[in-house]
C-alpha cells in the first residue's frame, strides 16, 4: 500500500464528482468540518495550493477561491509568501448539548418511523423543515 | 492582457469552411477548454494560433499583440500537438538534447525535476516509454521552454484514467507555478470541469459558447415540471434545452435577467457537461458575450 503524504498543511482534501456542489465549497466545507472536528486549529496552514492541486488534478483558481471564502467568512487569513492560516474557530457546541439534541431526534425518528415513514420520507420531511427554518431565520435576521 | 484574440477568423480548405466568423477574446491567466465533436474545427483554430497554418481571414494576436508564427511568438508559446508526436528511436536524454538545441530558451534542470519526480528513465527510448509517460515527456519537454502560453490538442484523449489523471495533476501544477494560459481542446468535456476555468465551445466551425465556466453554469439552471404547462413556461424563458416525457419536461434555460421559477416547478443547477451537450444539441442556441471586451488591433499586415 502506498500513502501519499502531503508536504503542507494538516488535512487532505477529497471532492466527490458526483455530488453536484461546486469544487470550491466542497474544499471550504472540508476544512469547516475539519475545525469542528478540532483538525484544524487557528495557527494551522492549510495545504499549499500547488500541492492541493498537484493531487486532487484540480485549477489553482478553484483552491484560491476556496481560500478566498474562507476568508471572507473570518475562518483564515493569507499570509504574503507563506500561505494561508487558519484565524478562526467555527462555535462548536458542546458535548453535552449535543447529546440533548440528539435524545430529541431519536424520540423524533421513533416517533416519524411509528407514523409510517420510511428512511427516504423522513429525509424528505427533515431537509424541508429544514429549508423553511432556515429561511425564517434568514428573514427574520434581514 | 488578453491570452488570444481573434476576429472573423476563419479558415477554408478547398470549399469547406472548417471555421468561421470565429471572434474570442481570452484573458491571460485562464485554462481554456475548446470543445466540440470531432470536426467542429478545434484542431483548425489551434494550428492558426500556433501559426502552423494562415487563416483564410479575419485576424489573430496573442499575448497581446504578437502574430501568430513570428519569431516572439514562437519563443513564447508551447504546443504540444494530438498524440504529442515525439521521436520513437529517440532516447528521452536524446530528445531533451534536441529541444535544448531548437530552443532559445531551455531549462534543463526543470525538464530533468520533472521527468525525476515521474520516474521516467532518461535513457530509455521514447518509443517503448507508456502512453502517460510518453505524454508526460511532451508535456515537460513543453513546459521547460517556460512558454507564456501553453496550447495542447487532445492531450489526454488516449491516456488511461490513473494517466490522465497524473498529467493533469503536472500540467496544473505548472500552472499553479508559472501562472502560465494554458487552452487545451477536448471532446470529452467530463473530466474538463475540474481542470478549465474558461470555455470555449465550437460546433461545425463556429464558436457557440465563450466565458468564464463559473459564470455559465451560475447563468444557467435545470426545471423541472408537467410538460402539459412546458410550452407556457418556454414562451416565458430562455430555453437552451429540453427534454419532454408525457408528463414531465426537463429544460435548460438561461436565467440571465429573468430567473423567476413557474409555480410547481422545480429548480436545479446544472453542471458543464450537462450544459455543453445541451447546447451541442441546439446549434441554433449560443450563449457568446456581447460585442463590448472586443480590443483587437490588427496584428496582420
Amino acid at each position: 500500500m502506498t500513502i501519499d503524504k502531503e508536504s503542507s498543511g494538516g488535512v487532505q482534501f477529497r471532492l466527490d464528482p458526483t455530488s453536484g456542489v461546486p469544487t470550491y465549497l466542497q474544499i471550504v466545507r472540508q476544512v469547516e468540518h475539519a475545525l469542528r472536528l478540532g483538525y484544524l486549529v487557528p495557527g494551522d496552514q492549510l495545504p499549499k495550493v500547488k500541492d492541493v492541486v498537484a493531487g486532487l488534478a484540480i485549477n489553482p483558481n478553484t483552491v484560491l477561491k476556496a481560500y478566498r471564502e474562507l476568508e471572507h467568512k473570518g475562518l483564515a487569513a493569507g499570509r504574503p509568501g507563506q500561505g494561508t492560516f487558519i484565524e478562526g474557530t467555527l462555535d462548536v457546541v458542546p458535548l453535552r448539548d449535543q447529546q440533548a439534541l440528539h435524545r430529541g431526534l431519536t424520540r423524533w425518528l421513533s416517533d416519524a418511523m411509528a407514523a409510517g415513514l420510511d428512511e427516504e420520507g423522513i429525509t424528505a420531511l427533515f431537509s424541508s423543515a429544514l429549508h423553511d427554518a432556515t429561511r425564517r431565520k434568514g428573514v427574520i435576521a434581514s | 492582457m488578453n491570452a488570444i484574440e481573434t476576429r472573423e477568423l476563419g479558415k477554408r480548405y478547398g470549399r469547406t469552411w472548417a471555421l468561421q466568423d470565429c471572434t474570442l477574446a481570452v484573458p491571460a491567466g485562464r485554462v481554456v477548454a475548446l470543445v466540440g465533436p470531432n470536426g467542429a474545427g478545434k484542431s483548425t483554430l489551434l494550428h492558426m494560433i500556433v501559426g502552423l497554418s494562415a487563416p483564410t481571414q479575419g485576424d489573430i494576436a496573442i499575448l497581446g499583440s504578437l502574430a501568430p508564427g513570428s519569431a516572439d511568438a514562437l519563443n513564447r508559446v508551447g504546443f504540444v500537438a494530438q498524440d504529442t508526436p515525439l521521436y520513437p528511436n529517440l532516447s528521452v536524454a536524446d530528445t531533451l538534447r534536441l529541444v535544448a538545441s531548437l530552443s532559445p530558451q531551455w531549462d534543463e534542470p526543470n525538464a530533468r525535476a520533472r521527468l525525476a519526480d515521474l520516474d521516467i528513465p532518461l535513457s530509455r527510448k521514447v518509443g517503448k516509454l507508456s502512453g502517460g509517460q510518453h505524454a508526460q515527456v511532451a508535456l515537460a519537454v513543453a513546459l521547460a521552454r517556460h512558454p507564456e502560453l501553453l496550447i495542447l490538442d487532445e492531450p489526454v484523449a488516449r491516456l488511461d484514467p490513473l494517466a490522465r489523471h497524473d498529467f493533469m495533476a503536472a500540467l496544473m501544477a505548472a500552472v499553479a507555478d508559472d501562472g502560465i494560459s494554458v487552452l487545451l481542446s477536448s471532446h470529452v468535456v467530463a473530466e474538463l470541469e475540474r481542470v478549465c476555468d474558461y470555455l470555449v465551445v465550437l460546433a461545425r466551425g463556429r464558436v457557440q459558447v465563450v466565458g468564464d465556466v463559473d459564470e455559465l453554469v451560475d447563468g444557467h439552471r435545470i426545471l423541472t415540471g408537467p410538460t402539459v404547462e412546458a410550452d407556457a413556461v418556454s414562451a416565458q424563458l430562455d430555453v437552451v434545452g429540453e427534454r419532454r416525457a408525457d408528463r414531465q419536461t426537463v429544460l435548460l434555460v438561461r436565467t440571465t435577467g429573468r430567473a423567476a421559477v413557474p409555480r410547481g416547478w422545480q429548480e436545479e443547477p446544472t453542471n458543464l457537461e450537462e450544459l455543453v451537450l445541451s447546447y451541442l444539441r441546439a446549434p441554433q442556441a449560443s450563449a457568446l458575450p456581447g460585442p463590448s471586451g472586443q480590443a483587437l488591433r490588427r496584428v496582420s499586415a
